[in-house]
């Protein structure tokens, strides 16, 4: 019997099982489906992780690395090349690896950091033939920086999340012709400094509010068009523009990989895409918590490996302590939220603040965000700007949640123009 | 001299190999693609209709009805998905039950068992996502499910495995008549057969017409599709189709036997192959299946496709022999349903134009291969501890080791390109389609065939994935 399986060796699962070990247990096991630990990080061959958590600028690799290091300092067991099939609600681990076979192992908790997915051209429907040349910008990144291939010569890349636009960089310094970076939304849905240091610098072209509408191209890509949108997103006819490319990147939003936690039966969250959770990150079953990109997606690793460490330390808390009891209130979404994280706070359970994390659904300039609880408005705070892409968060004092009842609820009011 | 050529290996070419290798001849098939299965078979609604829609007095209602009572036992000695789920026309008007009606009758006398009208609240108790506006359906029990290529894959690959040689990127060009036979002219060389079958899909007008008087022709329609997924696999038990109208049969919404859900088609005639998706077609699509089933999630869609089906416009099948040629055209719907009926139909034309059928002793009629997600716990370990290929996995959304990848390379037919891996083994298949897999499965690829990563191929010849080495990856290659 382990006191923790750790399900995920990518910074979410990397952190937690870091900060379980600090905090006293013993019997730690991670599963990692890859061939080595650090996840996505490993194809992320970019700077600028690590700013917060370190205090210094690194690479993927780089911070993986860190915690690898870290890890190799405790007595952790690591499965890399070993798959995870299931996850029961009695907390029993069945896993397959080619050198350890099938495995079923019993914990006493479990951290879920299974990360998460890219969307696809099926989910978004694009008309158009179906040849290769069209791939998700992750996929890309994994054929160029881990082996070594080049997926096309002329790329044009739709949706400007924060992968899109480092693949734009990245093709073009391997000597590829990015043609142009497409957005449906009338705003990017990555970090502004990707937008200046991958697009802007280079000289390629963001079209906001537009979309493809065509692929051509019977065996390999031929060509895309690319069309504006209106403000319900549907293409405007007549505004039509013809690209001739031979590949077309994907970078239109993440779906956390939520698979085993819904066949084990615990609680998701429609907004999300993942688990709901508690302030320490535990899920509807006692003693299973999740983590990092499978709770919800993040823009940056540092806040991924802020929560996991919570993360970690909660689960620790939990087969030593025992269950974490109390009332807990609701979160939820008010006017111009998207979601938050997490969904239910136990005003008993936390330390001396509340840290709410959530997105919201526009770009708004100089905002004020609300917490109330029925008519009493409990917290304030002010930002001079939001945008969905950049994930926001509060810390609430946990004196002023004493004045809240059943439910708070956060909202965003934009200051008058 | 060969005693038989096919042209074409889909599902009606596939299923005539397999027919024919259970005899003492020399068989040939000859296909223009890189693998079986690659035009109408691979992209159609995937459903083994029970017979109650063709004209009665027809080949293609003999067949249909047939051929679903075969393909039950084919599927099963060749171990291809297939699920016996049944099927519900649904009526939303007082109209609409006449057809109904109208159906039952004509399934009668087609001879599919088992058909029942069902009020509404039967209806609803049976399949709870159906519309309320549905007022009544008609039930047909034998009417079912399958893998379509996988099916074709197994029936080919039995058929080599009997004897019967494929030879595929093999195009026909032109046919004359030597002798008592035909000499097959083709991009690699000409082959000398005593019996030619044209079982060229959408082409078989174009390829009839090189051997014989041009009789029929061919009308590409296009069908497109949404596949969704496996979360929503759950919203129809049967599958459920509309009245039919002028076009066809409708727009159905079903399950598939991968466990995701299905929807489509449409009907639009192309010139060609022309298998592109439109914003027109996906759309009308959407709007007719929620018709049906108003729950349905188009967020969780994981794929459109289309395919094209040889319509001919007269409402039956093109099975004519002359002059030693056999024509099996215009194999539009119910033809996965019928394929194994259109073979055996085939044979006796065969055999009544002089072919000498005799049965072999050493005939293989069944097949098996190892799908490791099925398998109960002490199987996937004693696998493992046999064979550890079998404990990794390659594909994670739908649970493919490297094992089952390897296996497919010992097939009968191995695969060629990575959507050839996805038909035999569901690789890519999943809500991630392939972006997690695919470079796994390539890499794969290039070891088995001895191949740089640049030459894999995604499907078809010319359909590369890749396009150079990077600076730092050049000095590996």
């Amino acid at each position: 019997m382990y006191d923790l399986i750790v399900i995920g060796g990518g910074p979410a699962g990397l952190a937690a099982a870091c900060a379980a070990w600090e905090r006293g247990l013993k019997r730690i096991l991670i599963v990692e489906r890859d061939r080595e630990l650090g996840g996505i990080l490993n194809q992320c061959i970019h700077n600028g992780f690590g700013l917060h958590h370190f205090q210094e600028e690194l690479t993927g690799p780089e911070y993986a690395g860190r915690f690898v290091e870290l890890l190799s300092q405790t007595g952790v067991e690591v499965r890399t090349d070993t798959m995870v099939l299931e996850v029961t609600p009695g907390k029993r681990v069945c896993m397959v690896g080619k050198s350890t076979g099938y495995r079923e192992e019993d914990a006493k908790a479990i951290v879920l950091a299974m990360g998460c997915r890219e969307r696809t051209r099926g989910a978004i429907a694009i008309p158009g033939t179906r040849p290769a040349g069209v791939f998700t910008a992750g996929a890309a990144q994994r054929y160029v920086n881990i082996e070594g291939w080049l997926p096309g010569r002329r790329v044009v890349i739709l949706g400007s999340g924060d992968i899109g636009l480092i693949m734009a960089r990245r093709l073009t310094l391997e000597g590829a012709k990015v043609l142009a970076c497409v957005e449906v939304m009338p705003y990017s849905g990555g970090l502004n400094r990707n937008i200046v240091q991958c697009l802007e610098d280079y000289g390629i072209p963001l079209y906001l509010s537009h979309t493809v509408t065509d692929i051509r191209g019977r065996n390999r890509v031929e060509g895309v068009t690319v069309s504006q949108v209106d403000e319900h997103r549907r293409p405007i006819p007549g505004t039509e523009m013809d690209f001739d490319c031979d590949t077309l990147l994907l970078s239109v939003g993440l779906i956390p990989e939520n698979e085993l936690t819904r066949q084990a039966g615990i609680q998701t969250d429609r907004r999300t895409n993942g688990a709901v959770v508690y302030e320490n990150m535990e899920t509807s079953i006692p003693g299973v918590f999740a983590c990092g990109n499978v709770c919800h997606v993040h823009d940056l690793v540092d806040f991924v490996t802020a929560e996991s460490t919570r993360a970690g330390y909660a689960a620790a808390d939990f087969v030593l302590g025992g269950p974490t009891e109390g009332q807990a209130l609701a979160v939820e979404n008010g006017p111009g939220i998207t979601y938050t994280v997490p969904q239910r706070i136990r005003p008993g359970n936390i330390q001396k603040n509340a840290e709410i994390f959530f997105r919201v659904n526009r770009v708004c300039g100089k905002s004020r965000i609300l917490v109330t609880s029925g008519e009493k408005t409990i917290a304030r705070f002010s930002r001079t700007h939001l945008a969905p892409g950049e994930m926001e968060h509060i810390v609430i004092p946990g004196t002023l949640l004493a004045n809240a009842s059943g439910s708070i609820t956060v909202s965003v009011e934009e200051a008058a123009t | 001299m060969t005693d038989v050529l096919i042209i074409g290996c889909g599902i009606t070419g596939a299923a005539l190999a397999f027919a024919l290798s259970r005899f003492r001849l020399s068989t040939v098939v000859l296909e223009r693609e890189n693998d079986v299965s690659c035009g109408t078979t691979k992209a159609n609604s995937a459903i083994l209709h029970a017979g109650y829609d063709p004209r009665p007095g027809t080949l293609m209602a003999r067949l249909n009805v047939r051929g679903a009572e075969l393909a039950k036992r084919l599927c099963r000695e060749l171990d291809v998905p297939y699920l016996g789920c049944g099927s519900l026309v649904l009526a939303f008007s007082p109209e609409e039950e006449e057809t109904l009606q109208e159906l039952l009758r004509r399934g009668q006398r087609n001879g599919v068992p088992g058909l029942e009208i069902w009020d509404r609240e039967r209806l609803r108790r049976e399949e709870p996502e159906v519309s309320p506006e549905a007022r009544a359906a008609l039930f047909a029990p034998t009417a079912a499910i399958c893998s379509p290529w996988e099916y074709c894959l197994a029936l080919a690959e039995t058929a080599v495995r009997n004897g019967v040689r494929l030879h595929l990127e093999t195009e026909v060009t032109g046919l004359t008549r030597s002798g008592d036979g035909w000499l097959v002219h083709t991009n690699r060389g000409d082959f000398e057969s005593r019996f030619v079958v044209n079982a060229a899909g959408i082409d078989a007008a174009r390829v009839h017409d090189m051997a014989l008087p041009h009789s029929f022709d061919i009308h590409p329609t296009r069908g497109e599709y949404y596949l969704l997924d496996k979360c929503e696999g759950g919203r129809a038990k049967h599958v459920l189709f509309q009245c039919p109208g002028p076009s066809g049969k409708g727009v159905l919404v079903a399950p598939t036997v991968h466990g995701n859900l299905i929807a489509g088609p449409n009907a639009q005639i192309v010139s060609g192959d022309d298998t592109a998706n439109s914003a027109q077609g996906l759309s009308f699509v959407r709007s007719k299946a929620v018709k049906s089933v108003p729950g349905i999630d188009f967020r969780q869609s994981i794929r459109n496709f289309s395919g094209v089906r040889a319509n001919t416009g007269h409402g039956d099948f093109v099975l004519d022999i002359r002059e030693g040629f056999l024509d099996l055209a215009g194999i539009c719907s119910p033809g996965l349903t019928a394929a194994p009926a259109i073979a055996e139909y085939a044979c006796e034309l065969l055999r009544d134009a002089g072919l000498e059928l005799t049965e072999r002793e050493d005939f293989i009629r069944t097949r098996r291969r190892i799908r490791f997600k099925e398998l109960p716990a002490p199987e996937k370990a004693a696998l493992i501890a046999q064979d550890p290929s079998y404990g990794r996995v390659i594909c994670r959304c739908e649970t493919v080791t490297e094992g089952e990848i390897l296996a497919a390379f010992r097939t009968p037919i191995p695969p060629r390109s990575v959507d050839g891996v996805k038909r035999r083994v569901n690789t890519g298949m999943g809500r991630c389609q392939g972006g997690f897999c695919g470079p796994r499965v390539l890499e794969l690829l290039a070891k088995e065939l001895g191949v740089c990563p640049g030459d894999i191929l995604q499907d078809r010849a010319g359909s590369r994935i890749l396009a150079r080495p990077t600076k730092e990856g050049a000095q590996d290659v």
